[in-house]
């Protein structure tokens, strides 16, 4: 397939979900009256405080999400890593936690700041680790960042459960779309602006997952490059805990399938990923609320155990020597 | 035109470059030819800006390699590295692309793809193009990477050991192009070797390192005796003139 057929079959999906993603719900909006434009006013307000908000948010949570772990993977020159195994939504939620008992009166959008900044610090410091150990490749790179954010992630809890605050915390680190409306997820929007930039500066991602030298010698700057990719990295993970929680996985399972199927040219997969993630995170959030209607399985829960039936299939079918 | 002025580097107490003043001229192939931890590859990596210098100054076409910019320097000087561990999947077609960076930004034009293809078809690599670098064997892979690093089109051309992985054939093709390189297109090339008979064939001067500093620098026939290699490598050596053409065997 050329690339344009398989954005356009990605882009076609991805409509599809979000219009089943519309219908479907405790409330009854049916295709018939959404198409002949039947809708009483009643609808139209379920459309717009909920079903709208609610599948934007899907769309650019997962779509952040996957591009940030695509990033993390260049950056680090490894395929097993993303966000939520190296310590970076832990120190997010940590930044939330800190802000949340010192300031809790700041807007949400100085928190999520914090949350951002707190998620940057966890991130470098994981670049630091693999630096300093010169590990690249292999099944260790994953494994710091697994004790890693087990070490910030047992951290936060303590200080969750200390101050009082687990509720809270259980909300940032499980995703959940239920809880969007008009008004409380809009931060995400930033994820698309963030993704955006991920394309311009795709091809620098490359190269810089390339290797260093590779980088330098072809005349990018390599810390520079770095230093950007994990502000995205940091930010989208921020906006997505402070909107809807964490969601672990896409992050992971959608760029090693893209990788699989089309290869590792960033300026070239990068749309893919975001597409797929779109996909995944949504076609998860359907699933959650038509599995046990009325009642809502929470994405985190589906992709969870979802994404680590992939992952593992992924991990066993890929040779580690490659990643 | 390569000029390194006492160029040091150490780690920690070693000293592994130790104080290298050297003057390379244009369109000439220098082969630099040395034992193992000779200290040749951390010579060349600070030349291209990929190590830091300790002391010492290093200048290509006149730049200060610690000092220019390196998008600058881009369009100066080319290297391949010693070890190339890649592990992204990219099609050969996309790694050689990526040799024009420095020039398009990553926006290939019409000419940067013709200078694509036309390092694609100097390496040979014209049925591998559309695979995947780790679906290509060890010498192919090697080929990939010489490929990129001509389609810098650069003037001046480091390479660290570029024979590593090739059959003979190959290795012969890969010395004719860095000749023809020099000859016809005026570069400047430097080539770390281990082969000594490559070197006294293709090279037009030879340097030769030994515990990070220049033992012996000069033309073929002026490093290539028996005394030197003899003395740089500690084995013995036999050198004769085959032909044209100085050649050196290895008693068992
Ligand atoms: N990061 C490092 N830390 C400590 N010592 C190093 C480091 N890198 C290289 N060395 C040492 O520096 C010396 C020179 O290494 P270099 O790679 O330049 O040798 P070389 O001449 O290219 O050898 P070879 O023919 O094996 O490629 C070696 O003794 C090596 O052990
Ligand atoms: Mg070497």
């Amino acid at each position: 397939m050329t690339n344009r057929s398989i954005l356009a079959t990605a882009s076609l999906a991805v409509a599809a979900l979000s219009i089943a993603s519309l219908m479907i719900g405790a409330g009854d909006l049916s295709p018939v009256s959404l198409a002949t434009g039947g809708l009483t006013a009643e609808d139209l307000r379920l459309l717009f405080v909920s079903r709208f908000p609610r599948t934007f948010a899907t769309l650019l949570a997962g779509a952040g999400l996957a591009v940030a772990g695509l990033i993390m993977q260049m950056l680090s020159s490894n395929r097993f890593v993303e966000p939520s195994t190296i310590g970076v939504s832990e120190s997010a939620a940590l930044g939330m936690l800190t802000v949340t008992l010192l300031a809790p009166g700041l807007p949400i959008f100085a928190k999520m700041l914090v949350a951002a900044l707190f998620g940057l610090a966890g991130a470098a410091l994981f670049m630091a680790i693999i630096h300093r150990l010169r590990l690249r490749s292999g099944l260790l790179v994953p494994l710091i960042g697994l004790i890693l954010s087990g070490i910030i992630g047992a951290f936060v809890n303590f200080l969750a459960y200390r101050f009082d605050l687990m509720q809270s915390l259980g909300s940032w680190l499980t995703g959940d779309f239920s809880m969007v409306l008009a008004g409380r997820y809009e931060l995400l929007w930033l994820a698309l602006g963030l993704t955006a930039l991920a394309i311009l500066a795709a091809d620098r991602f490359t190269l810089a997952g390339l290797g260093r030298d590779v980088a330098v010698g072809l005349g990018v700057p390599y810390g520079v490059t770095v230093a950007i990719g994990l502000v995205i990295v940091s930010l989208v993970s921020a906006v997505t805990i402070v909107s809807v929680g964490v969601i672990p996985f896409v992050g992971l399972v959608v760029p090693n399938i893209v990788s699989m199927l089309a290869g590792d040219n960033g300026r070239q997969t990068i749309p893919y990923v975001l597409l797929g993630g779109a996909a995944l995170v949504l076609a998860c959030d359907i699933l959650g609320r038509v599995i046990r209607m009325p009642y809502e399985i929470p994405v985190g829960t589906t992709m969870g155990v979802l994404g680590a039936v992939v992952f593992l299939t992924l991990l066993f079918r890929r040779r580690p020597a490659h990643g | 035109m390569i000029e390194t002025n006492a160029l040091s580097k150490r780690y920690g107490d070693t000293v592994v470059v130790d104080g290298v003043t050297l003057s390379l001229p244009a369109a000439e192939v220098t082969a630099i030819i040395g034992p193992n931890g000779a200290g040749k590859s951390t010579f060349l990596s600070m030349i291209a800006r990929l190590l830091s210098i300790d002391t010492g100054t290093a200048h290509v076409c006149g730049m200060d390699v610690a000092k220019a910019p390196s998008d600058a320097l881009a369009l100066k000087l080319a290297v391949l590295r010693q070890d190339n561990q890649i592990v992204a999947r990219l099609t050969v077609r996309d790694l050689v692309g990526f040799g024009r960076f420095p020039h398009s930004r990553g926006r290939l034009t019409g000419e940067d793809r013709a200078m694509v293809e036309e390092a694609i078809g100097f390496l040979g690599l014209q049925d591998f193009a559309e695979r995947y670098l780790d679906e290509l064997s060890g010498g192919q892979r090697q080929r990939a990477f010489v490929a990129m690093v001509l389609a810098q089109d650069t003037q001046t051309i480091l390479l660290d050991e570029p024979l590593n992985n090739l059959d003979i054939r190959h290795a012969v093709a890969m010395m004719r192009l860095v000749r023809r390189a020099a000859d016809e297109l005026g570069k400047t090339i430097v080539v770390v070797l281990h082969d000594i008979n490559f070197a006294a064939a293709y090279a037009d001067r030879i340097v030769a390192m030994k515990n990070g500093r220049v033992a012996v620098e000069g033309r073929v026939e002026d490093v290539v005796t028996e005394t030197i290699i003899g003395e740089i490598f500690g084995i013995e050596a036999s050198i004769r003139q085959v032909d044209d053409q100085i050649v050196c065997l290895f008693r068992r």
